[in-house]
């Protein structure tokens, strides 16, 4: 049964790890504008030319 | 008259209907504005904006003026805006108010595109704010300010916001610390009533692990008792110093019991203690609470004048015209006033002519002329060329701003009102004293070693949890429930303060008429070709009667304009093709026999034969008769404007009503509270900031607008205006909420009863409180928020 303290104590210092990196990530602002950041992940990157130049030719400029 | 429109065309980049079309690489554009931002895009390669939604683009009302922003430059004013500031990067929040859609975002985030000083520039579209980084030596950041305005985003500057913006920014707000405690909270409650589940399943082993479980058990309840419940506990003890009963003192009562009462039996090895109903109920407590706290985030409930008047204003220095701000104003300064700025202090016009409007200050809808020597007030809107004036009195000191010293502004307005929360906690409270009183009677008497068991039990047991979260959850999902239909609520209480309203107070001018879509009228006979023209003549003209007039005809295809002429206070004339027009006043057109004076009346005659005259008359917003109809109770209406609308008023509001004309903003303060003063609640409804005070000063005040971007009063909740004639289902709503809370509060006494009855018997074992408690908080829960609900989607349909 001494194996159950260590393992409690385990479980329990993995939750607190998780409940301090939402902490941080609370404070760190990552919560303070949901809706932004879901759309921005879906812009494309700028393309260097005018439409009907398909892929093939270079990557991003700046 | 019917303003027709060719709904063909739309625009290609705000999607309006297009008038004169104008065609640029196969796209049409309605006016040379969204075809100038077009161009700007396509030049610096953007045109992925059009992607993202179809014609996201906003139209841009007036044109941007180069040097309208250069009062950012003023190091006094950058030094203000800047939440960052160095040689090479400085850092600003703009709010934008235009904001509204992904495409939004998208060319926002890709500023620094059209110009290479621009860093980097981070939307938070909740909040309708743009956060850009810059780099000094390149932009100013008057450039950058004016660079968003070209492409339709101009950002609204008032030294009001920003102040905020950066407190915001800086402290751990308040909504975070809830979250922070809710996190907290439920962490505990979780891993406690995991080492609570030998307990629970009544398992025999090792009594060793069994204390280190109780231990550990203990160890977690600490944070929750030092930290996450601390609003309670500290909230209790004030209103306990003021020899007053809220809510939290129970609550905090229950909770010391059960906390120490636990302590105790794990110490004494009496039994496990009731940490998982401790920290349980902490936890549903927070949820309540965070469930109430939904805020909008892009409305801003609490703003005075100061958002409102300019940051800035060109200030005569020497030889030289210079930006300064306008608290450094002083008596006898000359400033210079343009067309559509406000004016920041009341003061007398030195040179210049045109026309002020004080719609959104006095209430009174026509603008007033003005002319060298005339007394103009601060907040009046300039229409026309540039004025000088002087300065008369600083601008804390004008007739309008001289309102916020009334001292309703002063003091809190939450602590006017009990809640019937509080209400019902006191009585609860008492009941609950005398129930252990009597317990404790009755065990002293029959086996006195169980006295102190029994005397806790009752005051844990009594803990009204479920009684806590039932208006959190009722008003908090009426809130969301108004925020779905339009009406934008401060917070969850003004809702109980609603449903309590007996008398409602409507302002005239932008409440009841359309703030800027007055109705135009035309009698008299003219050919589509000549209302073409005459539209094109007035849009030349920046009177407030011929933009009106331009803006209403849709009329097109004029004819080419020559000597176009525009004769101060008389009309406009000028020839077009063969003929001559003049539109203006009656001694102008040489009309003699004046039709009707109570709206404001254009004449137009053509080849000095006068062929009719337009009437603009501001219009009145639809339905409203019904709804003041069902309205039963005083009503009354307070205008700052003349009499002119009194029988059309006088029709809208039946003969009951109390109509009040030329009513400055304290007098319609001291009507609030005399009417408050008969005993009445009274609900105030405005727009402007004449109605700030009767606002602050009602019972509700609710600002009533047609745009949520634009500036609205400081007030209890934002109304759209078309949403006005549901006024009275929103309060009726509310008048359920309190019924429905009521039902709740029986519900949970029901609990709190059963519970009780355990206790008082000296039953209460920790497996059944771990099973009522969270019990009685979820059918409270489901039990509000599904007959809000219901209820809501009764009241609201259609």
């Amino acid at each position: 049964m001494k194996i159950i303290i260590l393992l409690i104590v385990i479980s329990v210092t993995i939750a607190v790890v998780f409940l301090a990196i939402f902490y941080w990530s609370m404070k760190s602002g990552q919560y303070d504008d949901t809706y932004t950041p879901s759309v921005r992940m879906l812009f494309d990157e700028p393309k260097p030319s005018v439409e009907g130049e398909q892929k093939g030719n270079v990557k991003k400029t700046a | 008259m019917q303003p027709e429109v060719d709904i063909d065309v739309q625009c290609y980049h705000c999607g309006q209907p297009c008038e004169d079309t104008t065609w640029q690489d196969d796209k049409p554009f309605c006016c040379v504005g969204c075809k100038t931002v077009y161009e700007i895009l396509s030049a610096n390669d953007l045109c992925d904006y059009y992607t993202y939604q179809q014609n996201p683009g906003i139209q841009l009302t007036k044109s941007i003026d180069e040097s309208a922003y250069d009062y950012l430059n003023e190091p006094a004013i950058r030094q203000k805006l800047l939440t960052f500031n160095s040689e090479t990067f400085g850092r600003v929040s703009f709010y934008v108010p235009t904001i509204h859609c992904v495409s939004c975002i998208w060319l926002l985030e890709n500023l620094k595109r059209l110009d290479s000083g621009i860093l980097k520039s981070e939307v938070n579209f909740a909040r309708k704010h743009a956060v850009i980084d810059f780099n000094p030596e390149k932009i100013s950041l008057a450039r950058v300010a004016s660079l968003m305005a070209s492409v339709g985003y101009a950002p609204a500057i008032t030294l009001d916001n920003d102040e905020k913006e950066k407190n915001t920014s800086s402290v751990f707000s308040a909504d975070k610390q809830l979250i922070a405690r809710l996190a907290i909270a439920g962490f505990c409650f979780g891993n406690v009533m995991l080492f609570s589940f030998p307990e629970y399943l009544g398992l025999e082993g090792d009594d060793s692990i069994k204390k280190i479980f109780s231990w550990l058990n203990v160890l977690l309840s600490i944070p929750v008792l030092v930290y996450a419940d601390t609003d309670y506990l500290v909230s209790a003890w004030k209103s306990f110093k003021q020899r007053q009963i809220n809510i939290d003192v129970p609550i905090a009562v229950g909770l010391i019991a059960l906390f120490g009462r636990s302590l105790w039996e794990i110490v004494s090895g009496y039994g496990p203690g009731y940490f998982d109903s401790f920290t349980g109920l902490v936890f549903f407590l927070l949820v309540g609470r965070w469930f109430q706290s939904k805020t909008y985030q892009s409305l801003a409930f609490d703003r005075d004048f100061k958002s409102y008047f300019p940051l800035a204003v060109q200030r005569h220095e020497g030889t030289d015209w210079k930006p300064v701000v306008i608290y450094e104003l002083r008596k006898g300064d000359e400033i210079k006033i343009r067309n559509m700025e406000i004016v920041p202090a009341d003061s007398t016009v030195l040179a210049g002519e045109g026309f002020m409007d004080y719609s959104f200050v006095t209430g009174e809808s026509k603008p007033v002329k003005i002319s060298t020597g005339s007394y103009v007030y601060a907040g009046g809107r300039l229409i026309g060329l540039p004025v000088t004036l002087r300065v008369e009195k600083e601008i804390s000191q004008s007739h309008l701003t001289s309102l916020w010293n009334n001292a309703i502004f002063k003091k809190p307005q939450e602590s006017r009102y009990r809640k019937i929360i509080d209400k019902a906690a006191q009585r609860f409270t008492w009941i609950v004293l005398g129930i252990a009183i009597l317990t404790a009677g009755y065990w002293y008497l029959a086996d006195a070693s169980q006295l102190w068991l029994i005397v806790t039990a009752v005051l844990m047991v009594a803990c009204p949890c479920a009684l806590a979260l039932t208006t959190p959850f009722t008003y908090g999902n009426m809130l969301r429930q108004f925020g779905r239909h339009g009406l934008y609520l401060k917070n969850a209480d003004i809702i109980e303060r609603m449903a309590a309203v007996d008398a409602l107070v409507f302002d005239k001018t932008g409440t009841i008429t359309h703030g800027r879509k007055p109705v135009v009228s035309f009698t008299g006979s003219l050919s589509p070709v000549e209302l073409a023209n005459i539209r094109r003549l007035c849009s030349f003209s920046t009177h407030p009667l011929s933009t009106i007039i331009s803006q209403a005809l849709s009329q097109r295809g004029a004819g080419h304009v020559r000597d176009y002429k525009e004769i101060p206070a008389r009309g406009i004339e000028a020839r077009i093709g063969d003929d001559s027009y003049r539109v203006g006043s009656a001694g102008f057109t040489g009309v003699e026999h004046v039709a009707d004076d109570s709206a404001a009346v254009v004449y137009v005659a053509i080849n000095s034969a006068v062929r009719g005259y337009f009437q603009v008359k501001t219009s009145v917003r639809e339905n409203l008769q019904p709804m003041i109809a069902r309205w039963n109770g005083p009503v009354a209406m307070l205008s700052g404007d003349n009499e002119s609308d009194r029988d059309r008023m006088r029709s809208l509001f039946g003969n009951d009503a109390q109509l009040l004309f030329n009513q400055n903003p304290h007098d319609k303060l001291n009507f609030i509270s005399e009417l408050q003063q008969s005993g009445k609640k009274v609900m105030m409804l405005g727009d402007g900031l004449n109605d700030s005070g009767a606002l602050k000063q009602a019972d509700v005040g609710i600002a009533v607008t047609d745009d949520t971007g634009v500036f609205t009063p400081s007030c209890d909740g934002i109304l759209q205006g078309e949403k006005l004639p549901r006024l009275d289902q929103f309060i009726n709503l509310s008048k359920s909420a309190t019924t429905i809370v009521k039902s709740a509060f029986v519900l949970s006494f029901l609990y709190n009863a059963v519970a009780i009855s355990f206790a008082v018997t000296g039953h209460l074992t920790p497996l059944i409180a771990a099973i009522l408690m969270p019990l009685s908080s979820i059918s409270v829960v489901l039990f509000t928020t599904l007959s809000v609900n219901f209820v809501a989607s009764q009241y609201l349909k259609k």
